[in-house]
């Protein structure tokens, strides 16, 4: 358990491969836009028609009930990823945001009626600080890796994927819960995404549907926007020096 | 006694010469900053105006057309195709080009009714500065949105909006050059294709 993540350390140094323009490393270019397929028709054939009324932001700003319950189905889904997200701030070396991380998680699942309510963020001060193991492995030195596409959980990376599976093997949650009640949980984090889908809705069509290359737009797009979250950003673009 | 009253003269040099300094940066950071806030008013202004869409986005357009560096973004979003266009295909791309943002971002900007965006500094970058801001949207965590700002086109304008990390430019470069490569380089083509677009 302990060596596992020392093994994935180096495992994952070794196939650092050159990267391309615009600082992408895609080797699995005709692979990934296949999924990308996949996962832009499941987009749009599913995921869209399933979660359109569901937006919480209505044209009026008046919110129904769906959307309410929808939020709390993903507070329950989030708070128990919470000790996760404690113990790779631990592993981060970042003490403080891990112990706010727990006092977080110890509140929403008592005074929050097990999670449903986040009185965390509006009363304490205590707003979710998001990491997984793919920013632990990053803190590590290990490298992005090669750009993945994933089957329904779309954008990744070597590292990140990597990250994902560990998360999963890692989460402190499979101590006190037995295995359908963690899957419970995994299900309430999924509802969560479908939320997230139905509030950025006119963006995530622009992006997934009326890009010229969609594959392209996400791949630059999650890339830029995982890459600031890690605080591993390119160089800013200098138009007037080209 | 000598040694210190030197090390104090010098140190009086330096602070002399540091607060010469401060003010042309101080003074450059603050107008990029106020080309920022100017821009931002008159985007809040035309949100909060409830004119139907299509008004929105030529008044949009007409802001960016006012305070970003069209020219450059245009250019630099079109490529290594810019330097063989013609002066004429490289105009009417351009008015095309400025269109399509307007239209684009427009249609984003609907999300910012009732939201927020405070600028919180600013700070050189190589030969330009970059400009800070938070935006706060209902229901969302707040976002960070930076604007680089230059006169190297002889205004101060901005060329650049990097929203948590993501930045228009390489955005809109991906875009133009897929959008490019389907009408097989042709630039009539994507003028056209343009018009339609955003």
């Amino acid at each position: 358990m302990i060596i596992l993540p020392f093994a994935i350390v180096a495992g994952l140094a070794a196939c650092s491969a050159p990267t391309g323009p615009e600082g992408i490393n895609d080797p699995y270019e005709s692979m990934n836009r296949r999924v990308h397929e996949f996962n832009r028709n499941l987009d749009a054939k599913v995921v869209k028609p399933a979660t359109s009324g569901l937006s919480s932001g209505s044209k009026d700003g008046k919110r129904g009930p769906a959307s309410y319950a929808l939020e709390g189905v993903g507070n329950f889904g989030s708070n128990l990823a919470q000790p996760g997200k404690a113990v790779n701030h631990l592993l981060q070396g970042r003490p403080e945001p891990a112990v706010k991380t727990t006092f977080r998680f110890l509140v929403n699942s008592t005074l929050g009626l097990a999670g449903f309510l986040d009185p965390a963020t509006a009363d304490f001060a205590l707003p979710e600080q998001d990491t997984d193991f793919g920013a632990t492995l990053a803190a590590w030195g290990v490298p992005e890796g090669a750009y993945l596409e994933l089957p329904v959980l779309g954008p990744s990376t070597t590292r990140d994927t990597t990250g994902r599976v560990v998360d999963l093997v890692i989460d402190p949650m499979h101590l006190v819960l037995d295995l359908d009640e963690w899957l419970i949980g995994l299900g309430a984090r999924v509802v969560a995404k479908a939320g997230e889908r139905a509030r950025f809705g006119d963006t995530v069509d622009s992006v997934l549907h009326e890009s010229a290359d969609s594959y392209a737009q996400t791949r630059l797009i999650w890339l830029q926007h995982r890459r600031h979250e890690l605080g591993e950003e390119g160089e800013e673009i200098d138009p007037y020096a080209e | 006694m000598p040694n210190e009253t030197r090390r104090g003269f010098l140190w009086m040099i330096g602070a002399g010469l540091a607060l010469a300094a401060t003010p042309a940066r101080a003074l450059d950071t603050a107008q990029a900053s106020a080309l920022v806030q100017k821009s931002l008013d008159e985007v809040y202004a035309v949100i909060n105006s409830s004119q139907p869409p299509a008004q929105m986005y030529k008044a949009f357009e007409a802001i960016f057309a006012r305070y970003a560096d069209v020219d450059i973004i245009a250019r630099s979003a079109l490529g290594p195709a810019a330097r063989q266009a013609s002066a004429a295909e490289f105009a009417a791309y351009k008015t095309a080009f400025q269109g399509y943002i307007g239209r684009k971002y427009g249609k984003r900007f609907r999300e910012f009714v009732g939201s927020k965006i405070e600028v919180t500094g600013a700070r050189p970058v190589k030969s330009f500065f970059a400009v800070t801001s938070v935006a706060y949207l209902k229901g969302r965590s707040p976002m960070e949105v930076e604007w680089h700002v230059s006169d190297k086109s002889g205004q101060s304008k901005y060329f650049n909006i990097i929203i948590e990390g993501v930045n228009m430019l390489a955005s809109e470069r991906a875009e133009i050059s897929a959008m490019l490569a389907r009408r097989k380089g042709d630039m009539a083509g994507l003028t056209q294709d343009l018009q339609q677009a955003g």
